[in-house]
């Protein structure tokens, strides 16, 4: 069997896939964090009428598939509004507007746990609440909130598969390219499964391993 | 007027069709994914080495690699070297897969959280292992589970569109037919996404009625 120079062949294709995957990962957990943290904020002190439009979104987003939610926006709503942008930024963008309503459930519960006391004392101290909530809550929380959010960092990377179906030129789509320009199709799919697995848990060592440096000693973390 | 008639002739009778499908593919996955959960859960905890082995690798794997490759597999894959499923039964194999996978961590951690003196005075009793882990640990075991499980399932109404990637057409697969066909996408998928949503928020009720039942007054959740 010539199997082996073929995969040697193809193989630096598959490994590219690693930065378009790596690259949806990273900007939906961004995206998460600066969308998601304010909605956070938003549902802890925000007015009705700031929660209920962000239990709406949180919905919304929770409840679709990921991939009804590609389709949504790559074929419907972008090219509806007149953007002709390229699938990976869709991609890109849909996985990051899904992880903002994870992440801001998992900041509002951070958020929430910090006591209520804290924020009375800050105001008695003559903070206001931005300032209460910047310097008094936030610190706390973010801690509280990292085992949670790190949590997300495995979910976000299975999910970015399904941009597959709308051609993102990810890991899974150039295993399924390659399959289709070869015909071998265990040894390259049971590739990209290894790769995958290896940025999972390579990249769950990492974030514990940030989690452990930030931690405050004595200052509970996560078992709050 | 035509937007009417394309809703109720074209989108209805085709959302109604797919809807069948997902509906049956949760239904299958769901108790099968319950039983390997409990099977794997119960294999780390109690079994031999070789069972637990087997049993750590099937999770690692099937939490490690995303869903929608791992149907791959079981349909693009699994042909060459012999085996071949029909799309559907790929899908819920995999879906099974996905679903006890990640159900059996629930499980386990459950299961952790039962005391071992339960399992010595069991067998102190007169048990054996095997009937221990039936009539003590488990009951305990899945009712603390349960809102993770609860979780798992609602993943499952969520995941099982990917079942669409490998040619069944299922909710969004029919969704995505008449779409191309008549260039309606924004409707079309907002109507398949009110139908998640549909079946999303009653099976949040739902399991939020059997916690509801099965809780134990006065035992401590979680």
């Amino acid at each position: 069997m010539e199997l082996i120079p073929l995969l040697l062949d193809w193989f630096p294709y598959l490994l590219r896939g690693i930065g378009v995957t790596f690259g949806l990962v990273l900007s939906s957990l961004a995206l998460g964090v600066i969308i998601g943290l304010p909605m956070a904020l938003g549902q802890v002190y925000g007015s009705r009428l700031v929660r209920v439009p962000i239990g709406i979104y949180v919905w919304f987003f929770r409840g679709l598939p990921i991939l009804v939610l590609l389709f949504l926006f790559y074929f419907g709503i972008f090219p509806g509004l007149g953007f002709d942008l390229s699938a990976f930024v869709v991609g890109a963008v849909v996985l990051g507007l899904r992880g903002a309503a994870y992440q801001s459930q998992i900041f509002r519960g951070a958020i929430q746990s910090v006591g209520e006391g804290q924020m009375v004392a800050a105001r008695s101290l003559g903070m206001d609440r931005l300032c209460a909530v910047r310097s008094i809550i936030l610190p706390q929380s973010m801690r509280i909130a990292l085992p949670g959010w790190s949590n997300e960092y495995p979910n976000i990377l299975t999910d970015s598969a399904v941009c597959y179906a709308i051609g993102v030129a990810e890991l899974l789509t150039r295993a399924s390219q390659i399959v289709a320009q070869t015909y071998v199709t265990m040894p390259i799919y049971l590739a990209a499964a290894g790769i995958f697995i290896l940025m999972n848990y390579g990249g769950m060592k990492v974030l514990h391993m940030i989690e452990r440096k930030i931690a405050i000693p004595g200052f509970g973390s996560g078992a709050m | 007027m035509d937007q009417i008639v394309f809703f109720t002739d074209i989108l209805l009778p085709a959302l109604q069709k797919g809807l069948i499908i997902t509906l049956q593919l949760i239904l299958l996955a769901a108790p099968f994914g319950f039983v390997l959960g409990v099977g794997v859960a119960v294999g780390r905890q109690y079994g031999g080495p070789v069972t637990r082995v087997l049993c750590k690798v099937l999770v690692y794997f099937v939490k490690g690699c995303p869903l929608l490759l791992l149907l791959f597999i079981l349909y693009f894959g699994l042909p060459s070297i012999g085996i071949v499923f029909s799309a559907f039964t790929a899908s819920v194999i995999g879906f099974i897969l996905c679903n006890g996978a990640y159900n059996s961590e629930y499980i386990r951690g459950a299961m952790l959280s039962v005391k071992d003196g339960q399992m010595i005075a069991a067998q102190a009793l007169g048990m054996t292992r095997l009937q221990a882990v039936r009539t003590i640990v488990l009951p305990q075991a899945i009712r603390r589970a349960l809102p993770g499980l609860s979780n798992e399932w609602i993943y499952l109404i969520k995941y099982s569109s990917l079942a669409y990637m490998i040619t069944v057409i299922e909710l969004s697969g029919s969704g995505k037919l008449v779409a191309t066909k008549y260039f309606t996408y924004t409707e079309t998928f907002v109507a398949v996404g009110v139908v998640y949503l549909f079946l999303v928020t009653l099976t949040t009720l739902a399991v939020n009625a059997i916690e509801k039942k099965y809780a134990v007054p006065g035992m401590i959740r979680g």
